[in-house]
């Protein structure tokens, strides 16, 4: 498990800075395809057919026309805006999101920063997304802005404790916060996968960490934040142009962060599900960007099938049924490790 | 200690807001997320339709009737040309009875999809809608091809029908009959029956049913609250006594009697009702001619008349004065959302936010019908 | 039931729930969609379909009952008696056209598309086609005149009508006059005291000229319908409803362009 920049480049700033930058080009183009599939499916699932016409072969320049529209639209800062604030929101909600991106090993032959303590690392970042939603809620100096980025704030902590949790028990069977050795803890056949261990209790714990991690994304049913029908569009009501095109784009990386861990907690990571057939340091990266994708899609599958929770009824889920739930499960996957 | 100082907010939803169906602006004065009161106020829509009907002759105004409410257009024609009828004391053809009646209970299903697609939009959900769209433009069709119109009809006239029903009407009802109790399957899975749906609308503005009545509520709003009262039988009108369905009552079995998932429910059973009124309709129209009591010149004997239907929102009445000419004197009409908006503030003290949402939607109002 | 087996019942009841929704969800993902690519292709309107009216000036006598039967007065219509040696030929009905039709315009903006203008013409010249793509950046371009007269024939029309009008007056008067006068001639002769009749009948009121709104006579321009199109005056006589082939079926085959 080697980062074959730092391997080609040794370790100085050059190598770090392509180390970080690597995952951006993959955010990029895999944000593109988000957008254009979430597009695509929502509307098969309505039984309409979505994006037909900009680039000709079924609306596939649909996302690329977006981008450029933002791109080029007005930057407009309401007069009575916090300005250093509104301006740094969305620049902590995307640094968040991108953050996690470091500790996510692409294959065992890549990884951002290869930290003994990645899982930890990445619960810890992805909480100054918090922060950049409470500053954009509230230098939007509007009312329903407001209320929509405290709503976020409440819910994103909440559901950070049954996450947490979560992960925790499939560190307890991998014995490490590494996320490396927990992807060569899972080799071989998908049946070594952590899904299928200590049956029913790491599927429990998966069920609750998607939940979970479904939450911390605001993607439906828990996305009270930009609840469209009922604030507008929450605490990024004002925003527009890039500034919107980077909440956006936080959204959709936040999307694959999550269903990476997922994948590396649960699926077995770069690890192909046949062995050693199909495995290697290229296919292991195909293999990740597949588990998360398909991860990705069971996301977009929710979005377009539930309503969504009310403010109470979220809290109620996460303190009230996951926590308590986590809990059992942390105690009983680690009362079955330890007597193994 | 002293008590903390708050504030109760006063929060503006509307008259432009994705949720509030049509243009209606709901003062709420709120304190924290609890609503301590909500004021709606009406008129963004008002066209001045009872003015309107003085200056024109009777046959004309059934155009401006399709526009009070342009959800149930078929509903409003029908109550107006009853009144009418009454006032000039003719008797209709048979065929036009019937051809009435499954046209109003197509209108009925139809404004009852968007009723429910809408909801589940503001709660949350959009695939539904889509779903509900879709069956919505079949029974669009069967209009279109009856009257030449998709929403506004003009299709029901003093005395008889614009146009006779085409040569494939009762085919092509009967298929769309076959395959609606369908959809309303699926609508029951994705979102009647699912488990955030219900407990977004359950024990939700709760309409106690002395309250219902005494606020003249009607319709499914009324019915939602326990109240077994549907003008299609307590006070027959046309030919609806010759049918054979059940009126739908709220039972309160997700939560309180009169919450909001009663409401929605009773529009979804209802919909099946009409299903069966249709179905037992279709096979039975009478021979006739549709256009043979349709009066050269209406010109009504001075009196006046109150006549009432059953919408698919409620109680739709219109009150019509005589003076003698071609032209009436006072057309009121009787609009279930007027009425049920004022059940606005009685319903929503004490719920959430997010909750107004869904009791504004539960109380089904369109704004057409509330202002005119 | 206690809370306990409620809380979990509950519990077991939400995941039930969201996975019959996402089967639904499921079963749509993998069904043809029902809509179809408008432009390219078109869902057919049928027969009967209320749209844009088309006037079949050939056939109009000028009754003036479509613009009557108009809830919201769309229809402006003026008209022009026709001089006793002209003839303007026979509708399709076979009735006789006495009357020239100086204006006949419908403003679209306002026309409600009811279709009550359809049922009193009689002689069905006036009907709805199936054509509703013809929005307009002006709203003055929305007025639509269907005369077949140009405005020097307008002008001419209206000048002879208001002559033979005040020719016609002025006979009338002659001969009443002429009549009064033999009245009061004769009663001159009787010696009877009868009270003096007036010596003459008093003239009937000049005849107000035939068209009130006589402005569309003015030569070329008419000055408060400004601008109305005369070159969109006649609609293709194609667009009658019928057979309209080019609407094409459900399934979406893109045809060309439909006009």
């Amino acid at each position: 498990m080697h980062n074959f920049i730092t391997y080609y480049l040794g370790t100085g700033v050059l190598s770090s800075l392509l180390s970080s930058l690597l995952p951006i080009l993959f955010v990029f183009g895999y944000a593109l395809v988000a957008m254009y599939l979430e597009l695509k499916i929502s509307a098969h699932m309505q039984d309409r057919l979505g994006p037909m016409r900009t680039g000709k072969w079924h609306g596939w320049a649909q996302p690329l026309a977006d981008v450029v529209k933002l791109l080029q639209k007005e930057d407009t800062i309401p007069t009575a805006a916090d300005k250093p604030l509104y301006i740094l929101a969305p620049l902590l909600v995307f640094m968040g999101s991108y953050a996690a991106y470091a500790a996510i090993p692409f294959s065992p032959a890549y990884i951002g920063a290869d930290i003994n303590l990645g899982v930890f690392y990445i619960i810890a970042v992805s909480a100054i997304v918090v922060l950049g939603i409470l500053m954009a809620g509230w230098s939007s100096d509007n009312k329903w802005s407001l209320l929509g980025a405290m709503r976020t704030a409440a819910q994103l902590v909440s559901y950070e404790i049954p996450s947490s949790l979560a992960v925790l028990s499939v560190v307890m069977v991998a014995g490490s916060l590494n996320l490396n050795d927990v992807c060569s803890a899972q080799t071989g056949w998908f049946w070594n996968w952590f899904i299928f261990g200590k049956f029913p209790f790491l599927f429990i714990t998966f069920v609750i960490y998607f939940i979970a991690s479904l939450a911390e994304t605001n993607r439906s049913p828990f996305d009270i934040p930009e609840a469209e029908s009922e604030l507008v569009a929450g605490y990024h009501t004002e925003y527009s142009g890039m500034r919107f095109a980077f909440f956006y784009l936080a959204e959709y990386a936040n999307m694959f962060t999550v269903a990476a861990i997922a994948a590396v907690l649960f699926f077995g990571g770069w690890n192909s599900p046949f062995g050693t057939f199909m495995s290697g340091p290229i296919w292991g990266a195909f293999w990740l960007i597949t588990k998360g994708m398909v991860l990705v899609l069971v996301q977009m599958w929710l979005r377009w099938t539930l309503p969504r929770f009310r403010v109470d009824q979220l809290m109620y889920l996460s303190w009230k049924i996951l926590t308590p739930f986590a809990l059992a499960d942390l105690v009983a996957v680690g009362l079955w490790t330890v007597l193994r | 200690m002293a008590e903390l100082h708050t504030e109760e907010m006063v929060l503006n939803m509307g008259p432009q807001h994705p949720s509030t169906h049509g243009v209606l602006r709901v003062e709420l004065v709120v304190d924290g997320e609890v609503v301590v009161d909500a004021i709606p106020h009406i008129g963004y829509l008002h066209r001045c339709f009872e003015k309107h009907a003085e200056a024109m002759n009777y046959q004309q105004v059934v155009p401006y009737c399709d526009r009070m409410d342009y959800v149930t257009s078929m509903n409003n024609d029908h109550a107006y040309v009853l009144a009418v009828e009454k006032l000039l004391n003719i008797q209709v053809p048979e065929r036009v009875e019937y051809i009435r009646v499954i046209m109003a209970e197509l209108q009925r299903i139809v404004s009852h999809l968007v009723a429910i697609g809408t909801y589940g939009l503001d709660i949350g959900a959009f695939t539904p809608f889509l779903y509900c769209f879709r069956d919505r433009e079949m029974v669009l069709d069967l209009f279109e091809t009856t009257c030449g119109a998709r929403l506004l009809y003009n299709y029901m006239w003093p005395g008889g029908l614009s146009h006779d029903i085409p040569a494939d009407f009762v085919e092509k009802t009967k298929i769309f009959v076959k395959q609606f109790p369908k959809t309303v399957k699926e609508l029951n899975d994705l979102l009647s029956y699912n488990e955030i749906f219900v407990k977004r609308t359950a024990n939700v503005g709760v309409l106690p049913a002395d309250v219902a009545i005494n606020y003249a509520a009607s319709g499914p709003v009324l019915r939602g609250s326990g109240v077994k009262w549907d003008l299609r039988k307590d006070a027959p009108y046309s030919v609806y006594p010759k049918f054979d369905f059940d009126v739908v009552v709220g039972t309160g079995e997700m939560g309180t009697l009169g919450d909001c998932w009663d409401r929605y429910m009773v529009r979804v059973r209802e919909m099946e009702q009409s299903l069966r009124i249709i179905e037992q309709a279709i096979d039975k129209i009478p021979e006739g001619n549709v256009q043979a009591a349709i009066p050269k010149r209406i010109r009504p004997p001075v009196g006046e008349v109150y006549v009432r239907s059953e919408a698919p929102r409620g109680e739709l009445g219109y009150y019509i004065i005589s003076d003698g000419s071609q032209n009436p004197f006072r057309v009121k009409g009787r609009a279930p959302s007027f009425v049920h908006i004022g059940l606005l503030p009685e319903i929503s003290r004490g719920y959430l936010i997010a909750d107004m949402i869904a009791i504004i939607g539960s109380i089904d109002i369109v704004l057409g019908d509330c202002d005119r | 039931m206690n809370p306990t087996a409620r809380y979990f019942r509950n519990i077991g009841k939400g995941f039930w729930t969201v996975l019959i929704g996402m089967k639904v969800t499921m079963r749509h993902l993998f069904t043809p969609a029902v809509t179809i690519q408008y432009p390219d292709a078109r869902m057919a309107i049928p027969e009967r379909g209320r749209n844009r009216l088309y006037v079949n000036m050939d056939d109009c006598i000028g009754c003036d009952q479509c613009a009557m039967a108009c809830p919201v007065d769309c229809i402006t219509i003026e008209t022009a008696k026709s001089l006793p040696t002209e003839d303007l030929g026979v509708t399709s009905t076979g009735q006789k056209k006495r009357l020239w039709v100086t204006q006949f315009d419908i403003d679209f903006g306002k026309c409600c598309y009811c279709g009550l203008c359809v049922p009193p013409c009689p002689t069905e010249c006036i009907y709805m086609t199936n054509v509703f793509e013809f929005s307009d950046y002006d709203r003055k371009n929305l007025i639509y005149s269907f005369i077949t007269l140009t405005p020097d024939e307008v002008a001419q029309k209206d000048k002879q009508a208001r002559e033979a009008e005040r020719e016609a007056a002025a006979k009338k008067a002659a001969a009443a006059a002429a009549a009064a006068a033999q009245k009061a001639a004769q009663a001159a002769q009787k010696p009877s005291p009868s009270p003096v009749e007036p010596p003459q009948k008093p003239t009937p009121p000049q005849a107000p000229p035939v068209q009130p709104a006589t402005s569309t006579a003015q030569p070329s321009t008419s000055s408060d319908l400004p601008s109305v199109p005369t070159d969109k005056k006649v609609e293709n006589p194609e667009v009658k409803p019928g057979p309209e082939p080019p609407s094409s079926a459900v399934n979406g085959s893109p045809e060309g362009k439909v006009d």
